[in-house]
């Protein structure tokens, strides 16, 4: 029994990572109807901006403490953040009025990009990722070991998707971006600068993505330039199972995904842990299409 | 207050309007009427920069605000109820109307404007809290017009508000399109394909015919027209 906690622990600390990730693909779905497969790369790029940081900070902030880990993050986000917006202004925007097609081998060709510009400039080899959060001695509950990493990992996740929330339901970019994923025209003739918005939802989904970077990278602490893809692909499987555009669908996506996959892995056989989300896609492509929580998208013309 | 000269819109290569001229004044109402398909969602797109204009100027208050960004053309003080309503039925009727006034910081205002819009129609009070898309047709009707007036607009374009409605509601609606004009003094340019009202209401009048103008003239004229009767107003 104990064992089995022990593993939905470690699912709930991977699936909250890949819920992070998941939310930028479908909010930037959600607005603009195409998937940002950069946006995984954006993960890396948190990581990595991490790496870098974290000695700076240490010279200002006592590291490893909650604090320093806490400005690592604060500051790879901001810097991940101004990085989707450049993404977005740069090579989608020109694209805007282009099939989606075009737009989506764009993104692909973004993506590659990234990481490739990625192993030029931080090189191609793993890094360890430098200790900025305390590693607590180990909690030992009964059988379980709980490591204070997943702790954090899931406190900062909840925290996180509250702010999201907060951000979309109560404040007036929030109404602003609801009104333009349910209705561009209609949002722009409210008044809108829809290009704002696109912005900012860029630049919301490109911060949670490196907030997810520097979880992952905290408790996996070896980092690459290709580290990105296998996550990106992972989120982006779970976007769509939660419904791709829904906000909740997103986050209840990626925790079954990171569950699921932990269990499979503890219980069958590890060999396949990375085909599991691959699996389940086809299972709801198959069955619900639409995602859990997605309605069934009305063609407007 | 509203000059359009040689308006030429299309989509992709093939036009829509075949630059067509006229022109609102300022406290009037004026209407476009004309069979479906003929360009009338087209010319108001068009001013409200939702399409992209190829040749031909629009002159809103004297200043050209052809491909002027949306939001700009909001700004400076045009309203656009659009064809079929465009009502965010995924949100309340209030943040529908809150988001009419999306360029208002002024929470003061904002309350005054409310309450503007629920005594014009108080059905909408009583729904306040309902999600839109559980309102009928004539109240999201009641909706998109009270939403766009939230702006404080000077000029309102209205792009078929009897489309799908009983024919006791249109009435009402054409009702409260008057009270605003006279009340308020706005300027409206009001397209319709149920001409007969449209020309009741209206001081002057366009017909479009495939993307041209092919009448014009004060409406109670239009009306005794012998072409316009016959082809508009079922003989
Ligand atoms: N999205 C579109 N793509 C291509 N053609 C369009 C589109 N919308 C309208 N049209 C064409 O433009 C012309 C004018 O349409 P429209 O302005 O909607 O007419 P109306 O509002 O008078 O019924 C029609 O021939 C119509 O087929
Ligand atoms: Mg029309």
């Amino acid at each position: 029994m104990s064992e089995f906690i022990q593993q939905l622990i470690n699912g709930l600390a991977l699936g909250s990572i890949l819920a992070l990730i998941a939310l930028g693909y479908t909010m930037v779905y959600g607005i603009l109807r195409f998937i940002n497969f950069a946006h995984g790369d954006i993960f890396m790029l948190g990581a990595f901006a991490g790496f870098y940081l974290a000695p700076k900070v240490a010279t200002v902030l006592p590291t490893p403490s909650i604090g320093s880990g806490l400005a690592v993050m604060g500051i790879s986000m901001a810097i991940c953040a101004g990085l989707g917006i450049v993404i977005e202004r740069l090579a989608y925007r020109p694209l805007r009025s282009r099939p989606k097609l075009t737009v989506l081998i764009t993104a692909i060709g973004v993506s590659l990009f990234l990481e490739y510009t990625g192993q030029f400039v931080f090189g191609a080899a793993p890094k360890k990722f430098p200790e900025i959060i305390p590693v607590y001695p180990i909690m030992k509950l009964g059988g379980l070991s709980v490591t204070s990493n997943q702790i954090i990992v899931l406190a900062v996740t909840l925290i996180l998707l509250l702010a999201l929330r907060f951000i979309v339901l109560k404040t007036k970019i929030g109404m602003a971006m609801r009104a333009l994923a349910f209705n561009p025209e209609a949002a722009a003739l409210m008044g809108i600068n829809t290009d704002v918005v696109i912005s900012f939802t860029f630049g919301l989904g490109s911060a949670l993505a490196a907030a997810a970077g520097i979880l992952f990278a905290v408790n996996y602490p070896a980092i690459d330039p290709l580290m990105g893809i296998l996550p990106g692909l992972k989120a982006f499987v779970a976007a769509v199972l939660g419904g791709i555009g829904n906000l909740p669908g997103a986050a209840l996506g990626g925790v079954i995904i990171g569950v699921t996959e932990t269990l499979v892995a503890g219980y069958i056989s590890s060999t396949y842990r990375d085909a599991i989300a691959f699996g389940i896609l086809i299972l709801i492509l198959l069955i619900k299409p639409s995602g859990l929580l997605g309605k069934k998208e009305i063609e407007k013309v | 207050m509203l000059e359009i000269k040689n308006l030429t819109v299309g989509y992709g290569a093939i036009p829509a309007l075949h630059g067509i001229s006229l022109s609102v004044k300022a406290g009037s109402i004026v209407t476009l009427i004309g069979a479906n398909g003929a360009g009338k969602t087209t010319t108001l797109k068009a001013v409200s920069g939702l399409l992209k204009v190829q040749s031909g100027e629009i002159l809103y208050e004297g200043r050209n605000i052809a491909n002027l960004p949306t939001h700009q053309i909001v700004k400076l003080g045009l309203s656009h109820v659009p064809e079929g309503r465009m009502i965010f039925t995924n949100l309340t009727v209030l943040e529908n109307l809150q988001l009419g006034a999306y360029l208002q910081q002024d929470r003061q205002i904002i309350r005054r404007e409310l309450e503007h819009a629920f005594s014009l129609f108080p059905r909408l009070l009583e729904r306040e809290k309902q999600i839109a898309g559980t309102l009928s047709g004539g109240e999201q009707q009641m909706l998109a017009i009270g939403r766009a007036l939230m702006s404080r607009p000077k000029l309102l374009l209205l792009d078929e508000p009897s489309l799908g409605l009983a024919p006791l509601l249109v009435k009402t609606i054409f009702e409260k399109i008057v009270e605003i004009n006279r009340e308020r003094g706005l300027t409206i340019l009001l397209v319709e394909q149920n001409a007969n009202l449209a020309l009741e209401i209206s001081h002057f009048g366009y017909v479009l015919e495939t993307g041209k103008v092919v009448l014009s003239g004060d409406s109670a004229a239009l009306r005794q027209n012998p072409q316009v009767k016959s082809a508009y107003l079922g003989g």
